[in-house]
């Protein structure tokens, strides 16, 4: 546990020092959201019914603008060659690199939504619905973008191909997302399929990333 | 086909020279050792080692690239590896390779010679058994060249092993050494 700190850690520590991949992603995020009533006009109903929506498709593509990186610099310096052959096993590893992902980008942006919602007219009884399932959701799309990531981590222009092979996970977080989030209900059964999604992103997705990882290592 | 019929025995503390042209497959020979890569035929064995670990989680591995984050200070870096790879010694490490001064510059501001000697401090931050070494001598000045002499020596003699490619003669007199891609 230390040493997936350790990790952790790091990676934050990169993330403030060079600021690049957040900034990117929460500047596209707010891009998104300002220009949005600018492109549809001043219809405030029209606005409310879509926000949810609007939001989420905001989150979903900032984290997957952010994907690429993930893996990429470590790959490129050797220092995934090193993390190989440490003593934590390469699932954890890949595990505690999507939790500072998830602690750089996804969370942030999950937690800023909701005010940003101000700006496109979202109803204020779905503030809290709305956060609650982004915090939840935005676990399940940093795995998976860090799926996506090692998947293409030695691919030059990478990118494109991250976007079409998460694209298809990427729907049902969308679809069940909005769903949890347009109700007042706080706890519906949108929202527990979207835990279960994290859920299993978090078994699964470590596995199926450091096989990724050790295929391109070999 | 990088190469075939390889074939070496390495004893406790014996060090062995890899030598050959580029591309004769020497840092390829130095991956399968640490376990990055699948022989397509034969078997790396090593003997009175943990059975626990595999050959690459008792072994360092210094390929030409160098693991260092730019936006990280030096001190930063190593501590990030002894932390990762299980507890290290920082002071041995930072003194291995006259890092004392460079402790709190961001690994950026370092010059090529000393981006590696801040790569190849890892060999002293904690112990391993095996050391691959993969031209570990590129862009380090003499004195940096005899302390890296002195690390590899101290290895050997508590029982180390030691694979070193190289191109330029070593100060050490290689107890094994092993041409790649001879013939062609």
């Amino acid at each position: 546990m230390k040493l997936l700190w350790a990790l952790i850690r790091r990676d934050l520590m990169l993330a403030t020092r060079q600021g690049g991949g957040v900034g990117t992603a929460i500047g596209f995020f707010v891009t998104v959201i300002v220009l949005l009533p600018l492109g549809l006009g001043p219809d405030q109903t029209l606005l409310q019914r879509i926000a949810p929506g609007a939001l989420w498709i905001a989150l979903l593509l900032s984290v997957l603008l952010s994907a690429e990186r993930i893996f990429q610099s470590d790959y490129e310096d050797g220092s995934l060659d090193a993390m190989a052959l440490g003593v934590v096993p390469l699932e954890l590893a890949v595990l505690a690199k999507a939790a500072a992902h998830w602690l750089t980008t996804a969370l942030p942006l999950a937690l800023a939504a909701p005010f940003f919602g101000f700006l496109i007219n979202l109803d204020p009884q779905a503030i809290l619905p709305l956060g609650l399932a982004m915090i939840i959701g935005s676990v399940a799309l940093s795995l998976l973008a860090a799926l996506g990531a090692a998947i293409t981590v030695a691919l030059r222009r990478g990118g494109l191909l991250v976007s079409l092979l998460i694209l298809p996970f990427y729907v049902p977080c969308l679809i069940f997302g909005v769903a949890a989030s347009s109700i007042s209900d706080l706890v519906t059964p949108s929202l527990l399929m979207l835990a279960a999604l994290a859920l299993a992103g978090l078994v699964l997705i470590p596995i199926a990333a450091a096989a990724a990882l050790r295929a391109y290592l070999k | 086909m990088v190469f075939t019929d390889v074939n070496f025995t390495l004893g406790s503390g014996q060090l062995l020279e890899l030598r050959g042209p580029n591309g004769a497959g020497k840092s390829s020979l130095l991956r399968l050792v640490a376990g990055l890569g699948d022989p397509a035929t034969g078997l790396i064995t090593l003997t009175g080692g943990s059975a626990e670990l595999t050959i690459g989680q008792q072994a360092h591995y210094a390929a030409h690239q160098e693991a260092i984050k730019p936006p990280l200070t030096v001190i930063e870096n190593l501590k990030f590896w002894g932390d990762f790879l299980g507890g290290g010694d920082l002071a041995a490490a930072l003194a291995a390779f006259d890092l004392d001064g460079l402790a709190d510059y961001p690994a950026a501001l370092l010059s090529a010679g000393q981006r590696r000697r801040l790569s190849l401090s890892r060999l002293a931050l904690l112990p391993r058994l095996v050391w691959l070494l993969d031209e570990p001598t590129l862009g380090l000045d003499a004195a940096s060249l005899d302390r890296l002499m002195k690390l590899v020596r101290g290895h050997l003699s508590v029982g180390g092993l030691a694979l070193v490619a190289t191109h330029s003669a070593l100060a050490l007199s290689a107890d094994v050494t092993l041409m790649l891609g001879a013939s062609s």
